[in-house]
């Protein structure tokens, strides 16, 4: 079985246990997704995997390429494409579709969820990093969101003279490919083509996720 | 606007029977209460003094007054733990909120009673129930026209 799907979140709510408890929940619509190609470890490829297409975009934005990689599967083309490595060779064919029912023949209790995080723009150390800051007082002047030192001369044990590798510094936030382990699959709704699952999920609502089964917990 | 497929989700969810209990009602929430393997209900008796949160988040606290102490509890309204929420008394209130009386004492902390016949309260919970009937075919409309025009081959 192929144990991931192509999805787009939708929102999040919150579902009630029949003990009153409350499980926040986020609203993934996943599937029904197409396969484009199949790829095979006695192949050119030289590996298993298998692509997936999501969500139909409009034919006047596809490019000629896109829509002929499409028709080979017998569909329109796909705004969403990613690829599912595999370690076996599937028993799925070009143009066939995989939905949420294979969460569900497979009992699938936790998912990983793949997505692009929200941008932040350019942020300071203090959100990026959560680093403390500086004093409010006691004579701290116009620094009191600053990293503070970032090393001495030498600092990795060399005569560089530039700093360590790695130092966490200001910079760029968000909109950068996460994964999310181990969340626990709530529901699945095969009718609507909907999985709830517990928690936060990476991106915006409309946003694209992978949903695979969870790779470390079972 | 909220998303349809959220709305269906918490549909599921939600308390069926119509709420008819407003600020500064005096209700009782029957809960159920789950000791080891035995269910028992347990209620709790006070007036409601606030209302928040929208849709399946909603919740609403009741005050009391227990061996001369106040009391406040603050329920999930949909919760299935809530097997119940009947209304004993109806008080007049002008407000949303109703924190003033936790600052009263004794006897200030009466509400002035809204009398209402059974007919004007039962009329009333007619049209609230109507009202949300035709929303949600509104609603259900507007889902259905739209997956519809989402259906359509281009």
């Amino acid at each position: 079985m192929i144990p991931a799907i192509l999805g787009k979140k939708v929102g999040m709510t919150q579902v009630f246990e029949p003990t009153g408890e409350r499980v926040p929940v986020t609203l993934v619509q996943a599937g029904p997704c197409v396969v484009l190609q199949i790829k095979r470890a006695d192949g050119p490829d030289g590996y298993h995997a298998v692509q997936l297409g999501f969500d139909d975009g409009k034919p006047h934005r596809a490019t000629l390429p896109e829509i002929g990689h499409c028709r080979k599967a017998q569909t329109a083309p796909k705004r969403y494409v990613r690829e599912i490595r595999l370690d076996a060779p599937v028993d799925k064919n070009v143009g066939d579709t995989v939905t949420v029912d294979l969460f569900q023949q497979a009992e699938v209790k936790f998912v990983d969820v793949i997505g692009v995080t929200k941008g932040k723009g350019f942020q300071g150390v203090m959100k990026r990093w959560g680093f403390g800051g500086q004093p409010a007082s006691h004579g701290t002047e116009r620094k009191h969101r600053s990293p503070g030192s970032i090393s001495g001369r030498a600092a990795n044990r060399g005569t560089s003279g530039a700093g360590k590798k790695g130092r966490r510094m200001a910079g760029h936030m968000g909109h950068a490919r996460r994964t999310i382990l181990s969340q626990a699959l709530v529901g699945v709704d095969a009718e609507q083509n909907l999985l709830l699952i517990r928690g936060a999920v990476p991106g915006p609502t409309g946003g694209y996720v992978i949903v695979r089964q969870a790779v470390k917990r079972s | 606007m909220k998303n349809p497929l959220v709305d269906a989700v918490e549909k599921k969810y939600r308390r069926s029977n119509d709420l008819d209990f407003e600020i500064g009602d005096t209700v009782v929430v029957t809960l159920r209460i789950v000791e080891g393997n035995r269910e028992r209900l347990q209620d709790f008796e006070g007036t409601v003094i606030a209302r928040h949160g929208r849709g399946l988040d909603e919740m609403f606290t009741v005050r009391r007054i227990v061996a001369n102490e106040g009391v406040e509890r603050t329920f999930p309204l949909h919760s299935p733990r809530i097997a119940t929420i009947r209304t004993v008394r109806s008080g007049k209130v002008r407000r949303g909120k109703l924190y003033f009386l936790r600052e009263r004492v004794g006897k200030a902390r009466r509400l002035r009673e809204r009398r209402i016949s059974a007919e004007a309260r039962k009329a009333a919970a007619d049209a609230r129930a109507a009202k949300t009937r035709a929303l949600q075919e509104a609603q259900e409309a507007v889902a259905a026209s739209k997956s519809e025009m989402a259906g359509t081959p281009s």
